[in-house]
């Protein structure tokens, strides 16, 4: 506790969640020695926080609104099943050209994300139901749909560009002689937190976000477009779905119905209150939330290193998740 | 009453002896001596921040005095608790009522004071038995088993008053009882307070309806600011007399000199209905003027604000901006035809205490910050326009970026004033704009309304102090029951006029 006793001067609020990242960034590099420090041990877990970071970027904007989204990994799987098939559509149709239908798939994912999510906004909205029961149902909805189409199986892409795409690498720079090669989704989680923190921090829309969930009542009789305000931020997390499970069905090149995203949820959320954003709205920090997706990672990476079973990965967790909320709640 | 009575006459059950009470410092019960008798109907009546609720609060055990003494059957007593109180006798029945609502009639009664059985279960057939039988000494037929949710109201103050008399009570406190009330219902309860009158019970009735006061009570005890100015039989003081003793303080000079507003009309509302809530609000408002909008608690002043905000949906009647027809069906709408509103409820509607002084101030009128297509707010102009209303205003931060819960509740009543003509309205309505702020910071907000209203600002101010109503006001529209009962101007803007018609006293008078 004397870490946390020192630490506590430091403006926490702000940087908290950063040297947590630190500390456990050091204990995984003694533990995990020498491999966890690898680069390229390193940039898969970075590949593996990008598709629950993406979806926990709009977990972000929805918790600072004052809901929550539970039904991100069922959503996910719903809309790349749907991708997918009209991929593989567009491409029979095409004659098995592949840069059109692979286009057209990640645009419908990213599209019906939005629409998806735009639904669970209006059910919030206009039918005043609580955002915990509507998404409980969608999720349920999403995922059992997705199930019906595919009868329980899996969605096969047929395209092997799409699969390439998954595993493709953007950005390559040289780091003490090795090459490191940024996977596509590490850059595109990086650049919509840039577009989201920028969003939140400088914009009216991001303004009216805060103030919403911080106090709807003082929100509404400020003029505020309360509804509206909490329908984009649902709509926003269902394109973020929409590109996460864009670039996880190419990851796989498969969508598997059953699986697809499982659970998807609880790690947006979780990344979310790690990385410092308030469960009860108001405030909240893109960057926080990376942070704490890297965290889970980092957590997970590190103890598949030491030998520990994944179940007790999964109470590791479990215990991460609470500690550092009562720590949080510790400095208020 | 085997007690000795200690020099005091037996027929007394409550007596305050020389009891003050202050709230950090702010004096609320000045030696307050007070006997309560046996068998009678007290009615006690005050203004707003008399003192009345905090003497019942001392009675009912829910505050202890900060000095004096309190005898009870002629035993000083100190009453120390709400359930302390009840094991005297003493029992009261609420204003709001405190009622679970998906909790039958008699599980309420007992409710936190259940009876149980040897083995310590819910005795539900002694607590029936018992609620059945208070019932029909009320004469009232409410079903013991029924639920809270489906009652009327009148209903429910029955089953409170079960609740108060359920530990044998020698005196009932009644706060506002008829507030929610039918006419009818009344007639009840008056035939029921009588009867209890009849059993040996004490009723202590507070209210602000004075016509009902002179009706049923058989001794009026007058509060003003926290000392008794009147302690008469009912029948030898008049409801006017009355309402000239709850009144009737100097009007001290905080208040800057009246400017004349202007001849044009810039907003006028015609026959505005809200069922349930406003009843065919009429009133104009001049360039320049400031209308007071005065009434008791629940007369429907801050509704009618809310009305015109778009926050409650009209069914009949119209709002005209500058002569023409205008639609304010939001709050967006209102801002956009140059209205805004300080809110009475500070924390609940005002501002919003986890943002910055910076945040607050424009979170209404962001849209004046934002330069481009996106809403990317400009905050250097952001910073300028803030500065300059800390400046002004005189608002105490160390920075911008302070939180709205760390400052006193005078400096977040400035960022709420400040957040309100940020919007540069042409009309301002002012809901309580001085509640819980101190002396200094009052003076400072009455002079800033005045010099908006110098500028050609319009503003409806709605107080429930009625000095600030008077010292500001160009004329005054008393509301009563969601209605407008009376419009003063010039002279007869005083306290007495204007407690006779929002106490309704006029229509006695006149009748």
């Amino acid at each position: 506790m004397t870490l946390a006793a020192r630490v506590s001067r430091i403006d926490l609020e702000k940087y908290g969640s950063l040297l947590a990242l630190g500390g456990l960034f050091v204990l995984a590099a003694v533990i995990g020695w020498p491999y966890f420090l690898q680069i390229e041990n390193l940039v898969n877990v970075m590949r593996q926080s990008s598709y629950t970071g993406i979806m926990a970027l709009g977990m972000t904007f929805v918790i600072i609104s004052g809901g929550i989204d539970l039904s991100v990994g069922a959503m996910a799987a719903f809309v790349a099943s749907c991708g997918v098939l009209v991929m593989n559509y567009v491409m029979k149709a095409a004659g098995g050209a592949e840069v059109v239908p692979i286009l057209l798939g990640i645009g419908v994912m990213v599209l019906l994300g939005l629409v998806c999510g735009a639904l669970n906004g209006i059910l919030v909205t206009k039918g005043k139901i609580v955002p915990f029961i509507v998404t409980l149902g969608t999720m349920s909805i999403f995922r059992y749909v997705s199930l019906q189409m595919a009868n329980a199986g899996e969605f096969a892409s047929h395209s092997q560009a799409f699969g390439e795409l998954g595993m493709s690498k953007v950005i390559s720079f040289d780091v003490a002689g090795s090459n490191v090669s940024l996977p596509t989704p590490v850059l595109a989680l990086f650049l919509l937190a840039f577009v989201l923190s920028f969003v939140l921090n400088n914009t009216r829309y991001g303004r009216y976000l805060c103030a919403v969930g911080s106090n709807s009542r003082v929100a509404l009789y400020s003029a505020v477009r309360v509804d509206r305000v909490r329908f984009w931020a649902y709509a926003i997390i269902g394109a973020c779905i929409g590109l996460s499970a864009a670039l996880l069905a190419a990851r796989f090149n498969t969508v598997s119905t059953p699986n697809f995203g499982l659970g998807f949820e609880l790690d947006a959320i979780a990344a979310v209150i790690i990385g410092g954003t308030a469960m009860t709205g108001g405030r909240g920090s893109v960057w926080g939330t990376v942070i704490g997706v890297f965290i889970l990672q980092i957590i997970q990476n590190m103890l598949n290193m030491a030998g520990l079973s994944p179940y007790l990965q999964g109470v590791v967790k479990g215990i991460v998740i609470i500690a550092s909320v009562y720590i949080q709640k510790q400095r208020q | 009453m085997s007690e000795t009575p200690g020099g005091d006459n037996g027929d007394i059950v409550l007596r305050a002896e020389g009891v003050n009470k202050d709230f950090g410092g702010v004096p609320v019960l000045k030696d307050i001596r007070l006997d309560v008798r046996r068998g009678e109907i007290l009615g006690i009546i005050g203004e707003n921040g008399a003192g009345k609720s905090t003497l019942m609060k001392i009675f009912s055990g829910i505050y202890p005095p900060s000095s004096g003494r309190i005898f009870v059957e002629g035993r000083e007593t100190k009453i120390e608790s709400a359930i302390d109180a009840r094991r005297l006798g003493i029992s009261l029945v609420p204003q709001e009522f405190n009622l679970i609502r998906d909790l039958p009639v008699y599980n309420n009664v007992f409710l936190g004071s259940e009876l149980r059985t040897r083995l310590g279960f819910l005795d539900k057939e002694e607590m029936r038995r018992r609620t059945r039988a208070l019932l029909a000494d009320l004469s009232v037929s409410i079903d013991p088993e029924a639920k809270i949710e489906a009652m009327s109201a009148a209903e429910k103050q029955m089953v409170e008053i079960c609740k108060a008399l359920a530990f044998e009570a020698r005196v009932i406190i009644m706060d506002e009882p008829t507030t929610m009330l039918t006419k009818y219902e009344i007639e009840i309860l008056f035939n029921l307070v009588v009867k209890l009158r009849a059993n040996g019970m004490t009723v202590i009735y507070i209210s602000h309806k004075l016509k009902e006061v002179k009706a049923l009570c058989d001794r009026v005890v007058v509060l003003r600011d926290g000392v008794i100015v009147l302690d008469s039989p009912t029948a030898s003081v008049s409801v006017m007399e009355m309402a000239q003793r709850m009144v009737g303080r100097e009007l001290s000079s905080i208040f800057p000199a009246k400017r004349v507003p202007d001849a044009e009309i810039v907003f006028e509302a015609r026959g505005v209905t809200v069922p349930g809530v406003i009843d065919d609000v009429s009133f104009t408002l001049h360039r320049g003027e400031i209308l007071g909008l005065a009434g008791l608690v629940g007369a429907g002043r801050t509704e009618v604000a809310e009305t015109v905000l778009g926050l409650r949906r009209k069914t009949t009647g119209r709002f005209l901006r500058g002569g023409a027809p205008v639609s304010l069906e939001a709050p967006a709408d209102a801002v956009r035809a140059g209205i805004s509103y300080l809110s009475e409820d500070r924390q609940g509607a005002g501002i919003v205490t986890g943002f910055s002084v910076l945040k607050n101030i424009t979170l209404v009128s962001l849209g004046r910050y934002c330069r481009s297509l996106f809403g990317l707010v400009d905050n250097t102009a952001e910073r300028t326009k803030v500065q300059g209303y800390v400046d002004s205003f005189r608002i105490k931060t160390e920075s911008l970026d302070k939180r709205l819960e760390n400052l006193s509740g005078g400096n977040q009543q400035k960022v709420s004033l400040a957040k309100s003509i940020d919007t540069e309205p042409d009309i301002l309505i002012v809901d309580e704009p001085t509640r819980g702020v101190d002396v200094q910071a009052k003076h400072e907000i009455y002079r800033f309304i005045n010099d908006l209203v110098g500028k050609g600002i319009s503003c409806i101010l709605i107080s429930s102090e009625l000095e600030e109503i008077i010292g500001m006001c160009n004329r005054v529209a008393v509301m009563r029951d969601g209605k407008i009962v009376g419009t003063l101007e010039g002279a007869d803007i005083n306290e007495e006029e204007i407690m006779f018609y929002a106490t309704g006293a006029r229509e006695e008078a006149a009748s």
